[in-house]
């Protein structure tokens, strides 16, 4: 047989039919994950046909994007931002109820990001597809799934038939050499690849992380290099399982045991790309050269490592992103003030992220111009940082600590930043107003969002890792 | 769906690379559970100042945009957020068809099965597009071409399947249930 590459193993396994010229494959989805906002007028659709879900067993539904992050006050009132955020939370829960699907609700103790915590179940395993009403969803090809987003008339054709129609995406291998520096995280390296191949780099492709540098990460950190798959432009991006994965999906409520997760191991131990497998395109980067980066722009390919200096626009169009974020060409990045940090999100929002942030953060204040959010990714994450002291640690330096959800990621919630306010953030998209309107969004690493609360300007957050490891 | 076979309009010109789709429909109007409505929110930040009132710059606010259903955008339209919001808006806001020289995958799937016509040109074709705003055109679904008001042609890329679909009003769920057999069948043998 023909070397096949990552993709075309989970493909194969998973075609109903095969695509022709004339129709697309019909692909069978194994985890179909729904959330609040790209899921009502599919169900609606599904009544207005009489249409029952066809696996009702294979969708997991939360609440995450439209939900407060502060708690519900003595009589139990959630402080949803508009009456219509909180009937879509409503809406949710009816269609699970109506539908038999189900929902991880506003008070469940495992719920949280969507993208959290279908790994953090072990909902999430390799060989799956799995598809969402969400761009983000790529996160889940950190263990060798097929993992893509899709809109919300295609969860309508996943909930009635649990299939799409989908022609196959072409595959881009991104070779990553070499290790990271000390004080480098994978959102370094993520925003360093999105800035060499560009936000559509990777458009029509699904792009498998290969190398040595990508087998040293951690599954966490693998997942937040995944997630940002999209950013490039990518339907998809996966790593090949190994070692790693399977230690850390081990006894996960979700994943298979006994003798079952035996077997599981042998499937997976399959999936990865062939040693001579062809790629339409293959990308190299040098993990060594990947320096603390961060977006300076309106996109999420305009990135600078934190010693540069932002460059002079090439266009009109580049002209107005500097001007919308009020940077100046030839200024250094690192010293701009800071009104606002964010630490959250599902690209991360996890214990590994929030550890890397408070080991900035211990010991020091958040700068008295600067208003810090910390915003674990799911309600499994925020137990298992105040059990080890990490919300402590934030409040203590000054910074807000809630309830988990996608929160000023996308400032759907009411969690937002000011406009012309500057704010560094963990999160996937600098795009114009994505953090609110008028905000200026810098993309960075948790440390490196850290130091920018604690120095009140954009900073270089290995400074402060270093004076922490000499005292 | 009802059957598409032309689209026939005067172009609106939107130069900018990589309009993202929180820019075509910003996060906060997404509480909807609706798919209606939402055009009065197209471009909401770039089309409406911060007091509110229209920017007459922009260009879907020039009194010449009326009746206007061809976009003619920069490379990679549609970027980002998989929200179904952003062709629900286009369309709502009375756009047809948007063609560029690259759109984002998940926005055109979307796009093409909401009936909004999401086409690709070859990058001179995109130039002269982009270079002369307001110009009528007719995309011609059946020959897969677009033809100039001088009776010039040139072709746009547009996937089988989708353009079956466009112009023979084939609804996509109800192809995907007719295969309930091949999907039972499937099921059977599918371990995972």
């Amino acid at each position: 047989m023909a070397a096949r590459t990552l993709l075309d193993k989970l493909w194969g396994a998973h075609q109903v039919m095969a695509e022709t010229p004339e129709t697309p494959a019909l692909l069978y989805v194994d985890l179909h994950l729904v959330h609040e906002v790209t899921s009502p007028q599919a169900f609606a659709e599904l009544r207005a046909r009489r249409l029952r879900v066809r696996r009702p067993e294979r969708v997991l539904a939360t609440l995450d994007h439209s939900t407060p992050t502060l708690a519900a006050d003595a009589q139990g009132r959630r402080p949803y931002i508009t009456p219509e955020a909180e009937a879509q939370v409503s809406m949710l829960e009816r269609n699970c109820r109506e539908f038999g699907v189900e929902l991880l609700g506003i008070d469940h103790p495992q719920r949280g990001i969507v993208h959290v915590i279908g790994p953090e179940l072990g909902a999430t395993q390799p060989g799956m597809t799995i598809v969402c009403g969400d761009s983000h969803t790529s996160t889940h090809g950190a263990f060798g799934a097929l993992a893509f987003g899709i809109g919300t008339s295609e969860v309508g054709h996943v909930l009635a038939t649990q299939c799409l129609l989908q022609r196959k995406p072409r595959a881009m291998a991104v070779e990553v050499r070499g290790r990271l520096q000390p004080g480098v995280s994978a959102k370094d390296l993520v925003l360093h690849i999105i800035g060499r191949i560009g936000i559509d780099g990777g458009t029509g492709c699904v792009i498998e992380y290969r190398g040595e540098a990508i087998r040293a990460l951690s599954m966490e950190e693998r997942m937040t290099v995944c997630n940002m798959s999209i950013e490039a432009g990518a339907r998809a991006g996966m790593i090949a399982p190994d070692e790693v994965t399977f230690a850390w999906l081990k006894g996960r409520p979700r994943a298979p045991r006994g003798a079952a997760w035996e077997r599981a191991i042998g499937r997976w131990k399959a999936l990865h790309s062939d040693p001579d497998a062809c790629f339409e395109r293959r990308v190299e980067i040098d993990a060594g050269a990947v320096r603390p980066t961060l977006s300076y722009g309106t996109h999420p390919g305009m990135v600078l490592d934190i010693d540069a200096t932002v460059p002079a626009p090439g266009d009109a169009q580049a002209q107005r992103a500097l001007d919308y974020m009020g940077l100046r060409a030839g200024a250094r990045l690192a010293g701009t003030p800071v009104d606002v940090v964010f630490v959250g999100s599902c690209t991360n929002g996890r214990l590994s992220d929030l550890r890397a942030a408070a080991a900035v953060l211990r010991g020091r204040r958040v700068a008295g111009s600067v208003r810090m959010l910390v915003v674990p990714g799911s309600a499994a994450v925020k137990r298992a940082a105040e059990l080890e002291g990490l919300d402590a640690v934030f409040r203590t330096a000054g910074a807000e600590w809630r309830e988990s959800g996608c929160s000023m990621c996308i400032a759907m919630n009411g969690d937002r930043v000011a406009p012309g306010q500057l704010a560094v953030s963990t999160s996937n998209r600098n795009f114009e107003g994505r953090q609110g309107p008028g905000a200026r969004t810098v993309l960075a690493s948790p440390a490196a969002a850290a130091a920018a609360a604690v120095a009140g300007c954009i900073a270089d957050p290995r400074a402060y890792l270093i004076t922490e490891a000499v005292a | 769906m009802n059957p598409i076979r032309h689209v026939h309009s005067r172009t609106l010109v939107l130069a900018h690379e990589n309009i993202d789709t929180d820019r075509i429909i910003p996060a906060r109007f997404l509480t909807t559970t609706s798919r209606a409505g939402l055009g009065q929110h197209a471009f909401q930040d770039w089309r409406y100042r911060s007091d509110g009132t229209p920017d007459p710059d922009f260009v879907l606010n020039r009194p010449d945009a009326q009746g206007c259903k061809i976009l003619v955008a920069g490379r990679n339209f549609g970027c980002g957020s998989s929200r179904e919001h952003a062709p629900w808006a286009l369309l709502d806001a009375g756009l047809r068809a948007v063609i560029s020289s690259e759109i984002a995958d998940i926005f055109r799937a979307n796009a093409l099965k909401n009936g909004l016509l999401a086409i690709t040109v070859e990058d001179a074709e995109h130039r002269f597009l982009l270079e002369h705003p307001g110009l009528e055109l007719k995309i011609d679904l059946v020959a897969a071409e677009i033809e100039l008001p001088d009776g010039g042609r040139f072709g746009f890329a547009l996937e089988a399947f989708a353009r079956h679909c466009l112009i023979e009003g084939v609804d996509q769920l109800g192809f995907l249930l007719r295969h309930d057999d091949a999907i039972r069948h499937f099921e059977e043998q599918h371990a995972a």
